[in-house]
């Protein structure tokens, strides 16, 4: 969209200039919100319990984790009900690989959209997370629930969960844009994805809390963004300390996995076309 | 104004053609292969087997505001590439293209509708796919329902609607988009004959009333002469003429594909194809009383494949057919006149003049434009006359629907075969 001295609207040249890419982004607002809509309606058609699910689904896995982790492996929980532990945890965790899911296989299941119709494709990895924020909403909302069953009174740092929500927001864009991109070419990718997410579930401090892990260890560990990301949601809600150098790590690690995944989208979105 | 300019516009492909006979060299090349491209995932690692394929090159003109330019030319002269780098799909590998305005694309109607959704939803959906604003949608919705007639079902999920409501629906959106650059590709070979005159009134009312730059790819010569002020000719990815005068164009354009644009008979004046055991004098496809095919075909007559040559050297593993390739060039079957066990004529015992032909099974064809490559090949030992090579001499035709008499088969199915099967039901 640069208009230069010609007078003309929109120049194509083999290289799109970044300046124009963040333009369209914004020209193209509404079709990132369009796109959620879209999948939030498909998804709950022709099911019985239609919308219902979306609070099921957390609720379901909450209820293995808690059975799993806190009867059968007896893991600590430091006086917490073990529920509202593991659901602290898992609000973030389902929220990332959901948007992770989702986003990686955004291109590819709109494979006719990208051969026939130009729009920026980044919106389609990208309204993957908003479908995923609406869900962890409602998910929250649960929570929130939960917890007056249980009679436990939140930490007042529950204010400073978004703050946490931010580099779980794009660490999952990042990881979404890149393994979308990937995933144009090789759809081998499709495959692999649940592995990662898998080995993710077992990495982070899903089922266990972070302080069983070895001081020595811990800066190392935060280098999954995950693992800080959960900590702090866990502080924001049951309070106690927060482990400050592993929340950084951890921010850092998310803000590159963004940078590298925005990059490798615009290197290569001008092909997915030709390849997809 | 000048509402398009293009200049020296190109886009290249790397075809790949691997000659990978041997599981061992299938094994050997995907892994030194699959090496290098996990290291550079999509610059494609050019190897002697791949070949630079030039869909569009050195094309400039500049269209005005206003202006109705037809592309026309054969399958694979490069319209539909330049169509996709003008509306942004795909980019140009060099050159540069300017535009004035929103650019809208009837590339394919109905993109991005989704199965699930109501006609209503779907509206929504795909015209801000098209690039349209909320406010806008909401003003023009009721412009849109009933252009398409299909109010009664608005609520319906549109997997419930006919093929030509779903069509309409999708033409209905696309054609309320306020762009003042409108690319028209092929859409008017579906639907029925008043929707489509329909169409066609709404086209001539949007560039004519509204002033707007209509870019129009069609095959359609008729359609062609009605829209369009001026006619671009493409071949080869390259422009072969440039007129204002649709009428001129037209007819120059035709009297090129008698000649080597299409053509359904070939015939050996340039001592082509020279090898010591057949030479080709004649190939082609004919009608039943044996004349060449002119213009498309439909199912239900029948049509010959006739080669006709000199054998200067008999051997009992000489092998005489065809190969057919749809319009992207994908092999659709080879077939030679020893493919039956009994076939009766033999080709070691003679020599000297022969003529030979087989019937085309249309029954099984997909719609649309299919090319016959000859092939000559001594079974086992070489090939005589490749038909994947360049100069191979090669004849083409279009069928044409319906695929039979279903009201579910007028259009080219998806599949590269569209078979009649009968099936039979069954109440539990």
């Amino acid at each position: 969209m640069t208009a230069n001295d010609s007078g003309f609207d929109i120049i194509i040249e083999p290289e799109k200039n970044t300046a124009d890419f963040f333009r369209e982004l914004v020209k193209f607002r509404e079709l990132f919100f369009f796109m959620a809509w879209r999948d939030i309606l498909v998804r709950y058609k022709q099911t019985v319990i239609g919308v219902a699910w979306s609070v099921i689904r957390p609720l379901m896995s909450m209820i293995v984790f808690s059975v799993i982790f806190g009867r059968v492996a007896k893991l600590p929980s430091g006086g917490i009900p073990y529920p509202v532990m593991v659901f602290s945890a898992l609000l973030p965790w389902q929220f990332f690989s959901n948007s992770m899911q989702a986003g990686s296989e955004a291109l590819i299941r709109s494979e006719s959209m990208i051969s026939k119709v130009y729009f920026p494709r980044i919106i389609l990895p990208a309204s993957a997370v908003i479908v995923s924020t609406i869900d962890f909403i409602i998910s929250f909302a649960v929570l929130c629930i939960l917890m007056v069953i249980f009679r436990f009174t939140p930490s007042a740092m529950m204010i400073f969960i978004p703050v946490f929500f931010v580099p779980a927001a794009m660490s999952a864009l990042g990881a979404g844009f890149l393994f979308s991109a990937l995933g144009v070419k090789y759809h081998d990718f499709r495959h692999i994805m649940p592995f990662i997410l898998q080995a993710g579930l077992f990495i982070s401090p899903v089922g266990f809390s972070s302080s069983i892990i070895p001081q020595k260890w811990r800066m190392i560990y935060s280098v999954n963004p995950m693992a800080g990301v959960i900590d702090g949601f866990r502080w924001c809600i049951h309070g106690g300390g927060l482990y400050v150098p592993g929340v950084i790590i951890s921010v850092i690690s998310s803000a590159v996995i963004f940078v590298i995944g925005l990059k490798y989208f615009r290197k290569t979105e001008k092909f997915f076309a030709d390849y997809i | 104004m000048t509402a398009i300019k293009i200049e020296n516009a190109g886009k290249k492909y790397i075809i790949s053609r691997r000659n990978e006979d041997r599981l061992y060299d299938v094994m050997a090349g995907f892994l030194s292969r699959t090496a290098k491209r996990i290291i550079h995932p999509f610059t494609r690692i050019k190897s002697q087997e791949d070949e630079n394929f030039w869909a569009l090159r050195n094309v400039s003109f500049s269209v005005e505001e206003g202006e109705r330019l037809a592309l026309i030319g054969r399958n694979g002269a490069g319209k539909s590439t330049l169509l996709k780098l003008i509306s942004r799909i795909t980019s140009p590998t060099e050159g540069r293209i300017s535009l004035r305005g929103r650019v809208s694309s009837l590339l394919e109607v109905g993109t991005g509708f989704h199965p699930e959704l109501t006609g209503r939803e779907n509206i929504y959906l795909n015209a801000a796919i098209l690039g349209m604003r909320t406010h806008e949608i909401r003003r023009k919705f009721d412009a849109i329902v009933d252009f398409s007639g299909v109010e009664k079902f608005i609520d319906t999920p549109v997997k419930r609607y006919s093929s030509g409501m779903y069509v309409r629906l999708a033409f209905a959106v696309a054609a309320h988009l306020d762009s003042e650059i409108l690319i028209i590709d092929e859409v008017l070979a579906v639907g029925d004959v008043e929707f489509q005159k329909k169409c066609l009134g709404k086209m001539d009312e949007i560039s004519r009333g509204e002033g707007r730059t209509i870019l129009f790819v069609s095959h359609n010569m008729g359609a062609v002469l009605q829209l369009c002020s001026r006619v671009i000719c493409l071949d080869g990815g390259k422009m072969i003429f440039d007129t204002t005068n649709p009428a001129e164009g037209v007819k120059k354009y035709l009297s090129l594909s008698g000649d080597n644009i299409s053509r359904s008979e070939w015939i050996n004046k340039k001592s082509e194809c020279i090898n010591d055991y057949f030479l080709p004098e004649r190939f082609g496809i004919y009608d039943s009383d044996g004349k060449p095919v002119t213009g498309p075909l439909t199912r239900g007559g029948k049509v010959y494949a006739e080669i006709e040559g000199t054998i200067t050297k008999p051997d009992e593993s000489l092998c005489i057919g065809y190969a057919m390739y749809n319009h992207d060039g994908v092999l659709l079957y080879w077939t030679f006149q020893k493919d039956l066990d009994n076939s009766p004529n033999e080709l070691q015992n003679l020599c000297g003049h022969v003529c030979i032909r087989s019937e085309i099974p249309l029954d099984v064809l997909n719609l649309g434009d299919k090319r016959l490559a000859l092939a000559v090949i001594l079974f086992g030992r070489e090939w005589l006359i490749h038909p994947n090579d360049k100069n191979t001499p090669s004849v083409s035709f279009t069928l044409e629907g319906p695929l039979n008499d279903s009201p579910f088969c007028v259009m080219e199915r998806s599949g590269v075969m569209a078979l009649n099967i009968l099936w039979t039901v069954k109440g539990a």
